[in-house]
């Protein structure tokens, strides 16, 4: 085997060269809580880390003029005590919140949670509900991408050889929007989500639903931004007969896994009712933004 | 023989250097580099807290952490939590309202719950217990760590 090498690249330009020239022995540490799991259970064996946290555009917020940058390794906590970014994003942050403990969250990065591609993790639903855009750079240069374009199976993404997820791009806030986050769980704390839903909204004047983007987790092979259920709010005062097509089509949409903590029977019909509740607090959210 | 790196760090205020492997964990090293062995490692994969520390500032799992990570910062680990002879009154609280049994996971707790009172001096026994869900405990079944947390977080707010 080979021998395992450390770098901790304080340039993006040096993080990208290294891992580009490292191939596919090549592997970004950024929180680490699920790369070093694989490491020492021996799932991976990569022959470089790059530790990517001294890279300061991948650790920092910042907002101009209202649209809010976030760097993808920045850490959990992190995200939660920034308060413009939570008032803005609450759904993103009772994501990034629910991924494992606080000594987890004092790492876990919302880039590591898309990039470990589970189908199940917490951020990623809101993220793409959210509209955000997952801003990369590689060997190639800049590129900027949907969210929902990264995962494209269970730990598996789109991106290439040498190209990193440097930070999360999200649009500016309309006036009386709002998201929300929700999963379902057996227990309360530290469990992985059976069903998952986010759900962003954009209010008229009148109250009136103008934009909606309902996203699911841990129903599929990926997370899924299902535009049949946001076609359902729009145009409707996300009444009752909008929220029972909105969870039909929620419910259409899944395409989960048969296992201990949820069969698909389980999944399919919770996901209508998770996705439901998160429309409502977003509703909610939007009228008193 | 794998190559070692170098790491310079501050542990509990005092300067450290040694020499790592580069998938070494914190824990690792500092239970067998340093033999600061008042960090317990439990399951190795950031589930139990048993190894908590703060990196930093940060409350962190040190087997999610490696020990090359820690270069150029500053560690807290239990063994700096009592003054000299004097006991935290995280720990005498502990000890008094029988917050452990067998005591593997009373470092990490002790550690997690120091971090919360500093943010947060009046926790709820709710707070108290989601800041600690990462925390397992297979001995007191967690009500006697609440009480221990709350007696000290109590006594702290009088002094």
């Amino acid at each position: 085997m080979e021998e395992l090498s450390y770098a901790a690249p304080a340039s993006l330009a040096d993080a990208v060269a290294m891992l580009a020239d490292a191939g596919s022995g090549g592997r970004v540490l950024a929180g680490g809580t699920d790369v070093l799991v694989l490491l020492h259970g021996e799932a991976i064996a990569p022959k470089l880390l790059v530790d990517v946290k001294r890279i300061s555009e991948m650790q920092s917020i910042s907002c101009s003029d209202g649209a809010y940058t976030v760097g993808a390794a920045t850490a959990g906590m992190r995200i939660m005590d920034h308060e413009g970014f939570g008032a803005a994003w609450p759904g993103v942050v009772e994501g990034v919140a629910l991924i494992g403990s606080i000594q987890v969250k004092g790492r876990a990065s919302m880039g590591g949670n898309l990039c470990n591609a589970s189908p199940a993790a917490d951020s990623v639903p809101p993220l793409i509900a959210a509209g955000a855009r997952a801003n990369i750079a590689g060997p190639q240069g800049r590129r900027s991408v949907p969210v929902e374009d990264i995962v494209t199976g269970p730990g598996k993404t789109s991106l290439g050889t040498g190209e990193i997820v440097v930070s999360f791009g999200f649009p500016r806030r309309p006036p009386r929007s709002g998201d929300c986050y929700l999963r379902l769980t057996p227990r309360t704390e530290m469990d992985i989500a059976v069903v998952g839903a986010a759900v962003d909204l954009t209010l008229d004047d009148a109250g009136v639903c103008s934009a909606a983007r309902v996203a699911l987790g841990a129903v599929a092979p990926t997370p899924l931004l299902v535009s049949e259920a946001a076609d359902a709010l729009v145009g409707t005062m996300v009444d009752d007969a909008a929220l029972d097509r909105m969870a039909a089509a929620v419910r259409a949409a899944c395409n989960p896994i048969d296992d201990k903590r949820g069969t698909i029977a389980y999944r399919t019909k919770t996901s209508g009712v998770i996705a439901r509740r998160a429309a409502r607090t977003a509703l909610e959210r939007a009228r008193n933004s | 023989m794998a190559q070692k790196t170098h790491v310079t760090t501050t542990v509990n205020g005092d300067g450290y250097e040694f020499l790592c492997e580069p998938g070494q964990t914190l824990v690792d090293a500092l239970r067998n580099e340093l033999q600061l062995t008042g960090t317990k490692e439990g399951c190795s994969t950031g589930d139990c807290g048993a190894c908590s520390v703060i990196l930093d500032g940060d409350l962190v799992c040190s087997c999610l952490t490696l020990a090359v990570e820690s270069d150029g910062k500053s560690v807290e680990t239990i063994e700096g939590m009592a003054d000299g002879e004097t006991l935290h009154p995280l720990q005498r609280h502990f000890l008094e309202l029988n917050g452990l049994q067998c005591g593997i996971c009373t470092p990490g707790i002790l550690i997690a719950a120091r971090a919360l009172l500093q943010r947060n001096p009046d926790p709820t026994e709710t707070e108290i217990r989601y800041w600690l869900a990462g925390n397992l405990c297979r001995c007191t079944g967690y009500d006697k760590v609440v009480r221990s947390v709350q007696a000290a977080a109590e006594e702290m707010r009088r002094d």
